[in-house]
């Protein structure tokens, strides 16, 4: 039950620092909407391809702002030895992995939130099976926020530590980015059948992402 | 001596293999010439493999602290990085060989694509252990990435998989293509060359995991140093 509780102060704290900060509101949902209208101007809207393609352009989205948001979570624990403080603060390293990890999933899902509007207007989408889209974008941004923040902390603290994370996460996460735009293909054909397999792959990911964070984050949290 | 004389089989197997490979053999009945690159693409592939289990190996003999000690993580290093160069050959002999015989220079086909993942995870891997942390703290470090990316890449596999299936129609793979075994030249010659590459790895890490080692002592070195010659100039006076 501590661990919840401890995972929930993380939580709060990581989000708080945000809707003061207003970087991912004022900085990475943008990025996100930019990306989208990026993808407008690569395929010509007249050829009716953006419509057909929108799961895969909507999940390249996500995941390229995700990877803001990873680096974000850990830079603001960079200034004033923050991160010295969370350590000594008693919390359990597998209950800081779960706090950051949801902070991060709760900013992605209002990421996704906007984007999927801006999908659904700018790419001519009518959305269908809303059920399987939004199990589907569960589950996928459990997995993104799990394995964002294992290789985050990883790369804490590093010269290099911008220009490495993505590197280290886009191939990691290959599943996520397969699984979810595939589930999110067979929702809006109105087969949802074919999209749930899917989803059991993304749960089964996010299980393991989970299982692996709780695990590691602790060695990593020590001295990094 | 060991390296050496491990340099100079690898070296003679390699020219054996060269001969083997390129006049011994005949050309296969269907594929023709193309065929040959499979005594370099197959034990490239399988170093490849080899490279990256040991990487994992390593990294987990270092986190388990009875047997920690700064050289399994040079070990896992060095064979990460031979292990690199080995699937970067993999995906581009592979590509040359598919242009003549599939009639194109990829396919995303389960193994191709999960390949290519496992290029890019384990380049991310070897920028992580360049980016100027202590030994120790690089050692671990390393080795979890290492751990983590040796896990993802059956899961990889597994989802890539399921993909392809889905679009099986797109696939220009012909399952008659496959090459059919015969004679005694061309089975001799596959064992041969994969032989003959494992030795290539053993050497190519043996070599890399000494430099590193040497890397490794040299700043400490040149400290000592240092400081022995600004004593020697204290003690004699001009």
């Amino acid at each position: 039950m501590t661990l919840l509780r401890e995972s929930a102060l993380v939580m709060g704290k990581d989000l708080r620092i945000e809707l003061r900060s207003r970087v991912a509101l004022q900085q990475i949902l943008p990025f996100g909407g930019v990306v989208l209208v990026l993808f407008a101007f690569a395929l010509d809207p007249d050829r009716g391809l953006l419509s057909r393609v929108a799961p895969g352009l909507f999940w390249a989205a996500v995941l390229l702002a995700a990877l803001l948001a990873v680096t974000r979570s850990f830079a603001v624990e960079d200034a004033n030895r923050a991160r010295d403080g969370l350590r000594l603060s008693g919390i359990d390293p597998g209950a800081v992995f779960l706090g950051k990890a949801a902070a991060i999933a709760v900013e992605l899902l209002v990421l996704e939130a906007a984007l999927g509007a801006g999908v659904v207007v700018l790419y001519d989408v009518e959305p269908r099976g809303v059920l399987l889209l939004a199990c589907a974008a569960l589950a996928a941004t459990a997995g993104l926020a799990a394995t964002g923040t294992v290789y985050g902390v990883l790369s804490s603290g590093l010269r290099a530590r911008d220009t490495l994370v993505p590197l280290l996460v886009l191939p990691a996460v290959t599943p996520v980015m397969l699984g979810a735009t595939r589930a999110f293909e067979a929702a809006l054909d109105g087969v949802p059948g074919d999209g749930w397999p899917w989803v059991q792959l993304l749960v089964v990911f996010s299980a393991l992402a989970v299982a692996a964070g709780v695990a590691v984050f602790g060695p990593l949290l020590e001295e990094s | 001596m060991t390296g050496k004389l491990l340099g100079v089989a690898s070296g003679v197997s390699l020219a054996v293999l060269a001969v083997l490979a390129l006049v011994v053999v005949p050309p296969d009945a269907v594929q023709g010439d193309a065929q040959r690159l499979m005594y370099v693409h197959v034990p490239t592939a399988w170093l490849a493999y080899l490279a990256f289990f040991v990487t994992a190996v390593a990294s987990v003999l270092w986190l388990w602290p009875r047997t920690r000690a700064p050289h399994w993580d040079l070990l896992a290093g060095s064979s990460a990085e031979v292990g690199v160069v080995f699937t970067g050959l993999t995906l581009a002999l592979g590509s040359l060989w598919g242009r003549p015989i599939w009639g194109t220079w990829w396919e995303w086909d389960a193994r191709l694509t999960t390949t290519l993942v496992l290029f890019f995870l384990y380049v991310g891997y070897l920028a992580l252990r360049r980016t100027g942390a202590t030994a120790d703290e690089r050692g671990k470090r390393c080795a979890i990435a290492a751990l983590i990316a040796f896990a993802d890449v059956p899961v990889v596999h597994f989802s890539v998989t399921w993909w392809e299936t889905l679009h099986q129609d797109a696939t220009v793979f012909n399952p008659d293509l496959d090459v059919r075994m015969e004679g005694f030249w061309m089975p001799f010659t596959l064992v041969f060359s994969v032989l003959a590459f494992t030795l290539l790895y053993a050497t190519l890490v043996r070599t890399r995991l000494r430099l590193a080692e040497l890397d490794e002592g040299r700043e400490e070195r040149e400290l000592q140093r240092a400081i022995e010659e600004r004593r020697r100039a204290e003690v004699v006076p001009a």
